[in-house]
């Protein structure tokens, strides 16, 4: 193992885990994060929610964007899953649906990084905990 | 590296672990494998998350879902609902004991709402054995900052202006301890963490080590630094062995990073560390005891002066620390002395750890900021009393402290105000009584205690204790008097202020408390030999209500010695000279017809 002997080899070995740990932190102040809840219920499952998810996270990562993706169970819009709620940080939350990859991705680079508003948004019916 | 969507974090502390946490992971791990999750959910062993009274826990991130009562075989339920469909395990959520209701996020639990996590920052939250899990939290950067940026002098100063004091029970301002210990002038010194933790239901410096034993290292070295010291001790007790391990472990990682050993971080600053067992005696954790239980000889305390910082271990100056004290400093360092001074009370900052226990709804670990009131920390984050019973006394300071009343719960906590009151901050005990508890049995259990953790050395602790012991078994007897309870008074004050050390210095104070609180509850025992808690087994009596009572005789059958007289199907009595208070008729009736009365028949 190599030796640390700078506040650098500290930082670095804090950016190696950071990625794995950031999870934990965002969790930690959910409120200042964007927070993406993808509805996973078996409508949504078998509608490819999961290849969304794993869409959104890697995206989210490799973009280093503020956000964290849970799942949820069904959030009653099954004629449109897979569904994925965005909340802003101080904003109401908004619903997209038939949501795949490129929706997903389009999901960050417009809705989250500009404010852009996509087509497919449902109108929300009732507020998640 | 596989990206995670889900953390799955198990409390690996010696409580959860009690209760099987570690074969919970495995299960959780297999059924994940099983379903082919394994890249999604990562399971992770951390320390302690406080709330032991619903242990084994659970926490599922990122939507904070807080499992309570785990057993092994939830994990696959947790596992096949939770992380493949998002479906929280209802039955397994944490349910708010007043409004009945099923709290899916920790976010919301009055438990959680008031504390502020400085000395706890890490525990439940990173994985105590592995050190790059504590260097992404910022883990020894407060060591790098202090060793490129600052003199020792300048690194005191710091701490002395958090106005950080002891959390080992004396609330001695730290920084000025260290600069004591600086300015003394040896060619060794040494650093030593007092993690003897004596307290009868005490356990926030264990879950310290066992959930973030790093901190302790990091705070050491930097304690080093600042007097001039490249060794230092951990004191700690044999009973501790997972706090034991976890050191360990941390110690060995450390030094293969080089953050103990020679020239740390490219400075001259060298410093290892070294562990000592205790035997667990709890006079051992006063400091001069301490050293000379380090030192190979008997663990009893000696008079000071000289203090440990002119001459302690191996007569060479010696810094002596409590766990949750050091635990403070790095977080000290690296949001600043102005952000420590600006949490707590005018003489008191930052936080304290408590271990609550006793007639409270959640038992746990809190850590609460200074000068948050007695009500805030028992109804809010305690939830209030258990099974709705009445608060009658809560117990600060251990051996040490005393028992305080419903007038004292808007007191703010902090370490003047607890001893204006009769009692003191002590290492953390909080023991909440309700009205079935006797204030003169609560006294005798810490005299008890004191009698028997007693050195010997000096005359005043070592026979004094033990006769007020005795008065205060007479009492409980009912076979004391009026001059028993000014006997009391008296010996406690020439006790406290004869005694050697601070562990006969303060053994009194739960006698004083009691009898200044509770002055009636002493003399009720010894005017009517009547003990209104009922529980003192000798004064108790037991009264049939006539009106509830539908002559079922079956009390009169279990009664042992034949005192209870009736015929079937009217009111029957207990014959007081003959009932020998065995309560086997109490445990038979089926309509709450006998009760122990509150006051004298
Ligand atoms: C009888 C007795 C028992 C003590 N037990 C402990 C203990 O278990 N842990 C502890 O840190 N301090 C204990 N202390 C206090 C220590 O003597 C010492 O003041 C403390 O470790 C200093 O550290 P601090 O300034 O960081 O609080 C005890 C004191 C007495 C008189
Ligand atoms: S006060 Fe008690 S514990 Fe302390 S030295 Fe005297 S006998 Fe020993």
């Amino acid at each position: 193992m190599n030796k640390i002997k700078s506040l650098n080899d500290l930082r670095k070995i804090k950016q190696d885990v950071e990625q794995k740990m950031d999870l934990r932190e965002k969790s930690d102040n959910p409120d200042r994060y964007v927070q993406i809840k993808v509805a996973m219920a078996t409508c949504g499952i078998a509608a490819g929610a999961r290849e969304v998810m794993n869409t959104l996270i890697e995206k989210i990562a490799q973009d280093k964007i503020d956000a964290v993706v849970t799942q949820t169970g069904c959030m009653g819009y099954c004629h449109a899953e897979p569904t994925v709620e965005v909340r802003k940080p101080g904003a109401e939350p908004v619903v997209f649906g038939h949501v795949d990859r490129e929706k997903a991705l389009a999901i960050i680079d417009k809705y989250i990084k500009t404010g852009e508003l996509l087509e497919g948004i449902i109108p929300v019916n009732y507020q998640t905990a | 590296m596989a990206q995670y969507k889900m953390h799955l974090l198990v409390c690996g502390g010696t409580g959860c672990r009690s209760s099987e946490s570690d074969l919970i992971i495995e299960n959780l791990q297999h059924s994940l494998r099983e379903k082919g999750l394994e890249n999604d959910a990562q399971v992770i062993k951390t320390g302690c998350f406080g709330f032991c009274e619903q242990g084994p826990i659970v926490k599922v991130l990122p939507d904070n879902t807080f499992y309570t009562g785990v057993k092994p075989a939830d994990a696959a339920e947790i596992v096949a609902e939770h992380v493949l469909k998002g479906r929280k395990v209802e039955r397994l959520l944490y349910k708010d004991p007043e409004k009945q209701m099923a709290v899916s996020d920790s976010k919301h639990m009055g438990f959680y709402r008031k504390q502020i996590r400085i000395a706890l920052r890490n525990c439940g939250f990173i994985d105590p054995e592995n050190i790059d899990e504590y260097i992404a939290r910022d883990g020894y950067a407060a060591l790098a900052k202090v060793l490129e940026e600052m003199s020792p002098e300048q690194a005191i100063d710091v701490i002395k202006q958090s106005g950080l004091r002891g959390r080992g029970g004396g609330g001695f301002p730290t920084g000025l301890k260290w600069e004591i210990a600086g300015k003394n002038k040896a060619d060794q010194k040494y650093v030593v963490c007092n993690a003897d933790e004596g307290d009868p239901g005490a356990f926030m410096d264990r879950s310290i080590l066992e959930g973030d034993p790093h901190s302790i290292i990091e705070a050491m070295s930097i304690c080093g630094y600042c007097i001039g010291a490249t060794k230092g001790l951990v004191y700690i007790r044999a009973e501790y062995p997972l706090a034991i391990k976890r050191l360990q472990i941390a110690i060995e990682q450390a030094r293969n990073y080089g953050l103990l050993g020679e020239n740390i971080l490219g400075s001259k600053h060298s410093f290892d560390i070294e562990l000592r067992y205790g035997a667990g005696a709890f006079v051992c954790g006063e400091e001069t005891a301490l050293i000379h239980s380090m030192e190979g000889k008997r663990g009893e305390p000696t008079v000071k002066p000289p203090f440990p910082a002119e001459s302690g271990y191996l007569e060479k100056p010696t810094n002596v620390n409590n766990v949750e004290t050091l635990a403070n400093i790095p977080a000290i360092y690296l949001r600043g002395h102005e952000w420590f001074a600006s949490i707590g009370t005018a003489k008191s900052k930052g936080t304290k750890v408590f271990a609550l226990a006793g007639k409270i709804n959640n038992v746990g670990l809190i850590e609460v900021p200074m000068g948050i009131t007695l009500r805030e920390v028992i109804f809010e984050i305690g939830g209030g009393i258990k099974d709705g019973k009445k608060f009658k006394a809560v117990q600060t300071g251990g051996p040490s402290g005393g028992c305080l009343t419903e007038k004292h719960l808007d007191t703010p906590i902090d370490f003047d105000n607890l001893l204006a009151v009769g009692s003191m901050m002590g290492s953390g005990g909080m023991i909440v009584m309700d009205e079935d508890d006797c204030m003169v049995a609560v006294a005798k259990f810490y005299l008890e205690f004191t009698v028997e953790e007693s050195c010997g050395k000096c005359a005043p602790c070592r026979i004094g204790n033990k006769r007020l012991h005795e008065l205060l078994d007479k009492i409980t007897l009912g076979k004391g008097t009026e001059e028993d309870i000014e006997q009391l008074r008296n010996l406690s004050v020439v006790i406290k202020d004869t005694a050697l050390c601070g562990l006969g210095q303060t053994s009194p104070n739960p006698v004083l408390s009691t009898l200044d609180n509770f002055a009636d509850e002493y003399l009720a025992h010894v005017r009517d030999q009547h003990c209104p808690a009922g529980q003192c087994k000798a004064l108790r009596q037991y009264l049939i209500l006539a009106d509830k009572c539908v002559g079922c005789t079956a009390c009169t059958k279990v009664c042992p010695t034949g005192a209870i007289a009736g015929e079937k199907r009217q009111a029957h009595l207990i014959d007081q000279a003959k009932c020998i208070r065995c309560g086997a008729c109490i445990e038979k009736c089926k309509f709450s017809a006998i009760i122990i009365p509150s006051t004298k028949i």
